[in-house]
């Protein structure tokens, strides 16, 4: 696979390279999250989208500076609708604990939940108009903490945990494809409440010029040390230009170019870190006893919960950890791209593809999940060139007028979803297990 | 006076568009209800195989036109939903020959099904985009409107004017007619009846003599019609876009369940009652107030529950409700 990538390096440009293997980082850290919960506890989650998109949130949230225009404007509004909903959450716990269970009580709940609602609509309302209204074409919302973008994958990874422990509590009891449509829809909800609450996200506008934790291009390009690096790794190629002007022109297209890759770098670095950690940490919960107990409520789950196991309760924790993952992931890719666009979260790109490169990989098999994101992330990105490089070959023959062979050629990114699909079909008709099946040493 | 207009806003806004909405579902839910029921899984590639069927239905209706058939004023697209069916039918014997019959034969969970059926979506949608493009097509032509708003105004005098176009009163006519004869066909004829009990309990439906094979076909071929008359009013009504399609599937699988999954009647009313809420929870109801409410009680704001934005979050949270109180749907699911 590094070979595959080098590859890419030496013929297209170090620059793709790069920019493919982080992302192939950050696919793998998805699907370890989506990996945990289907191959150790045999959970369906089809909701990977709004998992990623929160830990996005989460970035903006944590890096952004606060628009202190907007607060005062409608912060206090905001603030007592954030207090409303704890109070409505407050009267409904204390509800259902109080009370046996009856009609009565689920209308009177319904009743709580309806009003509560209309409320804070109208109570939020001139409070979201008032934030909107403040700058809207550079902020037009709240703003964040200000603080270093790194924070956020914590935070990220809190975020989703939080959402997952909802959804997890409501969706759970629910047999597998029913779970799977559950979890696609919530992720929707998700993406919607993203998209449209602009007070928060900026919704379609997206947020732009994130804080970074690499060093900027234009910053390295006027630093000495880097220039100095760039040259001495490019001695031989830039002593062979004799003229002086020349050689100062190369010497800046070099810088231009290397600055790039070395950004690109320090995230390879940082991503490489977590995937690093995460790695170890799942290696050691599937051998320890609780990973057995994992793995034994997937195989028989009656048996399981016979022997005294909390299936509900593991069931719970097992979503809510690998759900987290998942945000960490979501909280990288937004830093890495430097931008939040909840426009761009769609359940092709984000939640079955990630679930094509765990079934790829191999459920169950942490090593087989992070395969899995690489290959299927390199063909996703590589799958176009490579088919246009097919069908140059096999049309090669038909002048380049012909009808046919120029539709294909327009449509040659579509063949992404083709390769994808059929080999998803080809992996699970021939190799059910993945490319690296479950390896289970009993002792 | 003024009570006529508000019910003619709230038929020109909400019952019309509503209703012909639900019937597009309707068709769309039956179709995952008849594959859940009878093939046993739930079919991620609902969607993608809809807007194929309408994509060979796009294709006959250009070849049509460019043999200069029509149909005079019914869009040529009616003309050629026959042929878009069996090519559907043709797609969905092939993709369950060389996909989907070994997993039966190996009695799979429904878990390995729908994951092999994301295979088949991903493949799905290569082809139509490969075919046909992303973009967004109208191949509707013919009369476009049955009743104009105008002329409907100057017939009755009324303020309010009611448009009708002749897609929408095609919709509901094609559904009310297939949806009848599906269910003639589900609880007369001898193979629905040996449907209905494969699909309750499959070891006695083999024992008393019904041919799996044959079963398996009759539902691709039911499913092919559904699936492509369904995405054609669909795109006859709206526009054809592949990733609407795809995106149309989230709604259909909420009101397959939301009328009790593997129940194609729960399925039919199930589309309605997404419909509707949909409409009904996102519509500006501001004029509606100013025409039954006296001028002092005129509301200020736009009266609406929710913005349209999150017209499709109404309809998932409709079924995340229904999961939890009744996961077996509103009408009793599993049992076809």
């Amino acid at each position: 696979m590094m070979v595959l990538i080098l590859l890419v390096g030496i013929f297209q440009s170090w620059n793709i390279a790069l920019s493919i293997f982080n992302l192939c980082l950050i696919s793998a850290v998805m699907t370890m999250g989506a990996n945990i919960q289907w191959g150790y506890a045999g959970l369906i989650n089809f909701g990977i989208m709004g998992y990623t998109a929160l830990g996005g949130l989460a970035a903006v949230l944590i890096s952004v500076d606060p628009v202190q225009e907007a607060w005062r404007a409608g912060g206090f509004d905001i603030l007592m609708a954030l207090w409303l909903i704890v109070v409505m959450v407050l009267v409904i716990r204390f509800i259902l604990k109080r009370f046996e269970k009856s009609k009565i009580r689920s209308y009177s709940i319904a009743a709580i939940i309806i009003s509560g609602i209309l409320l804070i609509r109208f109570s939020a309302e001139p409070g979201i108009e008032a934030i909107e209204a403040v700058d809207p074409a550079k902020t037009g919302f709240l703003g964040g903490f200000g603080l270093p973008i790194v924070f956020s994958w914590i935070v990220g990874a809190l975020f989703a945990g939080g959402l997952a422990f909802i959804v997890g509590k409501v969706a759970l009891g629910l047999r597998a494809d029913y779970l799977a449509i559950a979890t696609l829809l919530i992720s929707e909800i998700v993406i919607a409440i993203i998209k449209h609450e602009d007070w928060l996200t900026r919704g379609v506008k997206n947020v732009i010029g994130l804080k970074r934790p690499a060093p900027y291009e234009v910053d390295l390009q006027t630093t000495d040390w880097f220039i100095n690096l760039v040259e001495k790794f490019n001695s031989g190629k830039l002593s062979v230009i004799e003229n002086l002007a020349d050689r100062q022109a190369a010497l800046n297209q070099l810088v231009i170019e290397g600055s790039s890759v070395f950004v690109k770098l320090c995230y390879s670095g940082l991503f490489l870190v977590v995937v690093i950690i995460l790695l170890i940490l799942t290696q050691k919960a599937l051998y320890s006893p609780w990973g057995r107990m994992m793995r034994a409520i997937r195989d028989n789950e009656e048996a399981a919960n016979a022997m005294g196991k909390n299936v509900v309760k593991q069931h719970l924790l097992i979503f809510i950890l690998g759900s987290a993952i998942v945000g960490i992931a979501g909280a990288m890719l937004v830093t890495q791209d430097g931008l939040f666009t909840p426009g761009s979260y769609r359940p092709m790109r984000y939640t079955f593809l990630i679930w094509v490169m765990v079934i790829v990989g191999g459920s169950g098999n942490n090593f087989g999940a992070i395969l899995g994101g690489f290959v299927v992330w390199f063909l996703w990105i590589e799958a176009a060139p490579i088919s246009l490089f097919l069908i140059n070959f096999f049309t090669a023959g038909i002048p380049e007028t012909n009808a046919l062979k120029a539709h294909l050629i327009e449509s040659v990114p579509y063949f992404r979803f083709l390769l994808m699909g059929l080999g998803l079909l080809f992996i699970m008709r021939y190799r059910p297990k993945g490319i690296l099946p479950e390896k289970i040493e009993i002792k | 006076m003024d009570f006529v207009n508000a019910i003619i806003l709230l038929l020109n806004y909400i019952f019309i568009p509503a209703l012909t909405y639900g019937s597009q579902l309707a068709l769309g839910a039956i179709f995952v209800t008849l594959i859940y029921g009878i093939l046993r899984f739930a079919n991620f590639a609902t969607g993608d195989m809809m807007s194929f069927g309408t994509m060979a239905t796009i294709l006959f209706t250009w070849y049509f036109q460019s043999l200069g058939v029509s149909l005079g004023v019914l869009p040529t697209a009616l003309l050629a939903i026959p042929f878009g069916i069996i090519f559907m039918i043709f797609y969905m014997l092939l993709i369950d020959k060389f996909v989907f019959k070994y997993y039966r034969h190996q009695k799979s969970p429904p878990v390995q099904f729908a994951m092999v059926s994301i295979g088949v979506m991903f493949v799905t949608q290569a082809v139509v985009r490969i075919i046909i493009g992303p973009a967004d097509r109208r191949f509707f032509d013919g009369e476009k409107f049955i009743i104009k708003a105008r002329e409907f105004k100057e017939m009755t005098g009324l303020n309010e004017g009611l448009a009708l176009k002749s897609t929408q009163v095609i919709t509901i006519f094609v559904t009310i007619v297939l949806v009848s004869l599906l269910f003639w066909f589900l609880n007369r004829t001898k193979t629905g009846k040996s449907m209905k009990a494969y699909s309750d309990n499959e070891d006695l439906a083999l024992l008393s003599g019904i041919d799996p094979k044959k079963i398996v076909l009759v539902t691709w071929v039911i499913a092919g019609i559904l699936a492509t008359i369904g995405g054609a009013l669909y795109g006859l009504d709206k526009s054809f876009k592949p990733f609407t399609y795809f995106n149309n599937m989230l709604p259909i699988f909420a009101a397959a369940i939301v009328g009790g999954i593997g129940n194609p009647f729960g399925a039919f009313l199930g589309g309605y009652v997404i419909a509707f809420s949909e409409i009904l929870l996102t519509y500006a109801y501001k004029k509606f107030f100013m025409y039954i409410l006296p001028v002092s009680m005129e509301p200020e704001g736009l009266v609406q529950l929710l913005s349209t934005d999150y017209k499709f979050a109404v309809s998932f949270s409709i079924l995340v409700i229904v999961l939890l109180y009744r996961p077996s749907g509103i009408f009793k699911g599993k049992v076809l």
